[in-house]
């Protein structure tokens, strides 16, 4: 145990040394991931860790889960704790500001500092190789004949993969409150009754049904990112004449009140590390997208998509 | 047969020294974590992950794959020891394997249940092996209404099993399922009964009731009674190894047990503890001494035991076949799949060949590890029940605390697990069984979700649970193991009417 025993004295050492603001190399900081391990934001949180670490953009990372409610627990734990703390960071995404909205929560992330959009993956569109569509035009026109009996699956209820299927209803000209989607906890599921046959339709994040996909057991039918993506025979949406796009992204967060200049530090050493070659290898490893965008342009961003997040999710019914 | 080359050219691989030096640091690390409760083997894989990021690929799933076994393999320690369930999956072991710990006859419940695990993961694997791409086949057919009727022949005999009467059974049931409503419903994203808690949306964790339950439970009953009666420590009855007898009485459920744990273990949404319960209810049935359940048989831990090892390898089929996880580790693991860029599902069999057999073949070597690190060590595990009572449950009451504040550090939590503990206390004083309140709360939610799935798939028809043959056949059977005992007493009292 001597290794950790040495971790422990360096770490308290840095912490009586380290007056004044810290330059980026001697950064120490801890990365909250609102979720269990294994999921989205733990991943993200724990890639983010291991590159800032090798690439020397900062000292010594954590990594803390704080799992629950779509990432609002985590999120409202954040707001509380790191009120201006210049070492602590959150991890989040566009499923957060939908859970925020459905489930009334406390605190949204007008509440904390952005610092970087990180990561933006597209959704697919797919359906089961038995399907008789073959074309985006082909489920337009199946939704407008029946919307009830096109039944979709994807993920939790109010997140990124809902939504879309609310978009995609509206644009074949119904109802999104008739929307017959089926929640499933994650794409892994969903992918079972894809497989099965059960439901006409499915959303996923691209990456997760990409084996299926290449293998022909799903016939993608279109992609929700605004241009194409190479490597993706898939299409976008925009590209097939439908005015939709939706991107799942992850971002970075500091707290609350923080400083300019320790804002500037976390920035510098997150943009640093975004830029790396290791970065770029490890989210392609990954099947991620890089979406990166800096503070500023991150923060309209979000201010953006909370106000279209609240107009899908009051049009199907799960907000007020 | 392809996969017998493939599968030996695997050992070739498993058995390289690197890689076995991998196996072995995952069943030493995975058993650690399998003992304490609090720390799963889903979060040791991901504090791994990035630790392995550099290793080859090969390496790492080897050592990943050992944790998961060692972690199933470690849960049980406790649970037969110190009645503290580390996971969800060793409640049932909890139940009998207490019981004969307790009467002094814990090195033949520890032995049952690593000789049992190792049967079961044997076979398990083999299954993996060969069977994988028929298995999925199948699996994938199985719909909503599928779950629904598997959950309700859970429910029925779960609550006629446990407990003096199937009416007892049924209100601990109702109590399980009512904990199970609490939190965010999955279908609407709507919080339900969380009175606005945040430490309530998602839900009652397992373990929290489980520990809550039966190791709090517990020890409030036994100082309830201490009292009155000076307990001294249990003493070791008999050799800490297993006796003919015990062999004889083991290996039949050791079988069945697999034959329940690998094909659940397989469906996407099956999971580990529906087999162990359903074990415990099968060997109860058949077993020649049904009157020794409750107080320490055998078969009560041999079953279930092989049932949760033999659904860990059932989980992997999903895993490497559809890139589907299935469990938390599972869902980790998919996560070090995708580090290397390898993307698990129907391709990976046919691109990495040597890889996916060469994990395969370690599963094999991790099992024999398993095997000979643990049975040693039964007799020192044995050996910490002879601490005194006072001493023994004042050392529960803290580990088991310790446990759950590791695992989610909240001041609720901690309430609600001493609440659970004196909801125990009451449940033994007034005779109610335990187990069903588990099983309420781990099925109570996933049949909710199954019923309103196939509804809306059905648009709002509830003729769609009976249209399906699957479903039918389940429900039927679930409704008759509900009827018929009444009907046979009924019957039996109109006979004796006529004599």
């Amino acid at each position: 145990m001597t290794f950790f025993a040495n971790r422990l004295v360096a770490a308290c050492l840095a912490t009586f040394v380290a007056i004044g603001p810290a330059a980026a190399q001697d950064l120490e900081v801890s990365i909250l991931a609102p979720a269990g391990a294994g999921g989205g934001w733990d991943s993200a949180a724990r890639s983010l860790q291991q590159v800032m670490m090798s690439t020397g953009n900062a000292r010594s990372v954590q990594v803390v889960n704080v799992p629950g409610a779509g990432g609002t627990v985590g999120l409202a734990q954040f707001v509380q704790s790191a009120e201006g703390s210049p070492n602590q960071m959150l991890v989040g995404g566009i499923t957060m500001v939908g859970a925020i909205i459905t489930n009334g929560a406390p605190y949204d992330l007008t509440n904390v500092t952005p610092i970087a959009r990180l990561t933006g993956d597209p959704l697919v569109i797919a359906v089961p190789a038995s399907s008789p569509y073959q074309t985006m035009a082909d489920l337009m026109a199946g939704i407008e004949g029946n919307v009830e009996r096109t039944i979709w699956a994807g993920g939790s209820a109010g997140g990124a993969d809902h939504i879309l299927a609310a978009l995609v209803t509206q644009a074949a000209g119904q109802d999104p409150a008739k929307v017959n989607y089926v929640a499933y906890s994650g794409g892994g599921e969903a992918l079972a009754a894809m497989l099965g046959g059960q439901v006409t339709a499915g959303i996923s994040g691209y990456g997760e049904w990409q084996g299926q996909i290449e293998s022909g057991d799903l016939r993608a039918l279109a992609i929700s990112y605004p241009e194409p993506i190479e490597g993706i025979d898939a299409q976008p949406l925009k590209a097939q004449g439908y005015d939709i796009e939706l991107v799942n992204w992850r971002g970075i967060f500091a707290g609350p009140g923080i400083s300019d200049e320790d804002k500037a530090v976390l920035e510098e050493a997150v943009s640093n590390t975004v830029q790396s070659a290791e970065w770029q290898e490890l989210i392609a490893a990954r099947g991620w997208s890089d979406y990166y965008a800096g503070s500023e342009e991150f923060t309209d961003f979000i201010a953006s998509e909370a106000e279209r997040v609240h107009e899908v999710l009051s049009s199907i019914g799960l907000a007020n | 047969m392809d996969s017998l080359v493939y599968l030996l050219g695997g050992f070739a691989t498993a058995l390289e020294p690197m890689n076995l030096v991998f196996a072995a640091i995952g069943v030493l690390l995975g058993t650690a974590v399998g003992v304490l409760p609090g720390i799963g083997p889903a979060l040791t894989v991901a504090l791994l992950l990035p630790v392995t990021f550099k290793l080859d690929p090969g390496g790492s799933l080897i050592m990943f794959a050992g944790i998961y076994y060692g972690g199933m393999y470690g849960g049980s320690t406790t649970a037969i020891l110190l009645n503290t369930p580390g996971e969800s999956a060793s409640v049932v072991t909890a139940l009998e394997g207490n019981q004969m710990a307790r009467r002094g006859r814990g090195g033949p419940a520890l032995a049952t249940a690593a000789i049992g695990s190792f049967v079961a993961a044997l076979i398990a694997t083999l299954g993996l092996a060969f069977l994988a791409p028929l298995l999925v086949k199948v699996a994938v057919k199985f719909g909503p209404w599928d779950y629904f009727g598997l959950m309700l022949i859970a429910f029925v005999t779960v609550s006629a099993t446990f407990g003096s009467s199937p009416l007892r059974g049924l209100t601990s049931l109702a109590i399980g399922l009512w904990l199970g409503l609490i939190g965010i419903d999955q279908l609407t994203g709507q919080t339900r009964l969380a009175f606005g808690v945040p430490n309530l949306f998602d839900g009652i964790e397992v373990t929290t009731l489980a520990v809550g339950l039966f190791a709090i439970g517990e020890a409030l009953h036994v100082v309830s009674r201490h009292l009155r009666t000076s307990e001294k420590p249990i003493a070791i009855k008999g050799s800490i190894w297993m006796s003919r007898e015990d062999w004889s009485r083991s290996w039949k459920p050791w079988i069945r047990g697999t034959a329940l744990g690998f094909p659940i273990g397989a469906l996407p949404a099956g999971g580990a503890e529906i087999p162990t319960f359903l074990s415990y209810t099968m060997e109860r049935k058949l077993s020649k001494k049904p009157e020794e359940f409750g107080t320490g048989a055998i078969e009560g831990v041999a079953g279930p035991e092989a049932a949760n090892n033999a659904s860990a390898a059932g989980t992997l089929v999903p895993l490497l076949t559809l890139g589907l996880p299935t469990s938390a580790t599972a869902a980790v693991m998919l996560a070090g799949f995708q580090q290397y860029n390898l993307q698990p599902g129907p391709l990976l069999f046919v691109q990495y060949p040597a890889l996916v057999w060469g994990l395969v073949a370690s599963l094999f070597i991790a099992n024999v590890m398993l095997l000979v690190l643990n049975l040693p060590l039964v007799g020192l595990w044995v050996r910490l029940l002879k601490i005194p009572v006072p001493w023994l449950y004042a050392g529960i009451l803290v580990f088991a605390s310790m446990g759950t504040i590791a695992a989610n550090p909240s001041v609720v939590e901690l309430l609600l697990l001493l609440g659970f503990g004196f909801l125990g206390f009451l449940m033994r004083r007034y005779d109610y069984p335990i187990a069903p309140v588990v099983v309420g709360l781990i099925l109570g939610p996933l049949a909710d979700s199954a019923l309103r799935r196939s509804l809306q798939m059905s648009l709002g028809d509830p003729m769609i649970l009976l249209q399906h043959p699957g479903s039918a056949i389940m429900i039927g059977i679930a409704t008759l193991a509900l009827v018929a005992p009444f009907l046979f007493r009924g019957l039996a009292k109109f006979r004796q009417d006529e004599d």
